[in-house]
């Protein structure tokens, strides 16, 4: 069977994503984030479920700077990934598969997530 | 094409497991922030080990993982072309998630 013909060579910086693109790669890329953040949630939940020790050491950790830096990106990743996941729940449902209502709906996604985030974000520093 | 192959079950599982997902994390956070205060161990401790969180969140972390392995296995077979290294990253994907399922199993009954 021959193989079908793929493009060579993409040079990233000479695409442009129309933006419900954005959306979908972004979405992709926070799945994959939050994937990773399965065993480290994992790890604390039991840390801090051990014994009273595991418990203050969950927190001291949770107080760390690596662990926000770490929980911003995840906040983020958490946010963008349900906000862009609910609407392609719509667009399933045929709601907003227009070239307008798309373009439209991906703005109101990657703003209201980064908005969302830095809500999250003011109480966790 | 069959249902099993055509990947019908997987694109069903994947909405399912996602309301689930996002239902439950909704709950959570309105537990933590409108609940009473959680200053201890004991609060932490009885919190989870109380028999409908405790449920309700073995059930979150199966479907979490569900998600996952659909997600991942979608962005494996969109990448890596290459059938024995798909098939390597496929298998290690498989046991990370079925050791992740094992754990939350063992912090969650015990």
């Amino acid at each position: 069977m021959r193989q079908p013909v793929q493009p060579q060579f993409l040079d990233l910086t000479k695409i442009r994503l129309p933006l419900p693109g954005v959306v979908s790669i972004l979405h992709r890329i926070s799945g994959f984030l939050l994937v990773l953040a399965i065993p480290v949630s994992l790890y604390l939940l039991d840390l801090s479920l051990r014994n009273r020790e595991g418990f203050s050491h969950a927190i001291a950790i949770s107080h760390s700077l690596l662990f926000k830096l770490t929980a911003s990106m995840i906040l983020w990743s958490i946010c963008h990934h349900l906000l862009a996941g609910l609407r392609f729940l719509l667009l399933d449902l045929e709601i907003g598969v227009g070239r307008e209502q798309a373009n439209q709906s991906s703005k109101i996604v990657l703003i209201s997530s980064a908005m969302l985030t830095l809500l999250l974000l003011g109480v966790i520093w | 094409m069959s249902w099993h192959l055509s990947g019908s079950r997987a694109w069903l599982m994947q909405r399912i497991s996602a309301i689930y997902i996002a239902l439950f994390l909704a709950f959570i956070l309105i537990t933590l922030t409108l609940g009473n205060a959680i200053n201890s161990y004991e609060q932490w401790h009885s919190l989870w080990t109380s028999p409908a969180i405790n449920l309700a969140t073995l059930l979150f972390f199966s479907l979490l993982l569900l998600h996952a392995w659909v997600g991942m296995r979608d962005i494996i077979l969109d990448y890596v072309t290459l059938f024995r290294a798909r098939l390597l990253l496929l298998a290690l994907l498989g046991i990370a998630l079925l050791g992740c399922q094992l754990w939350a199993i063992r912090i969650l009954i015990t």
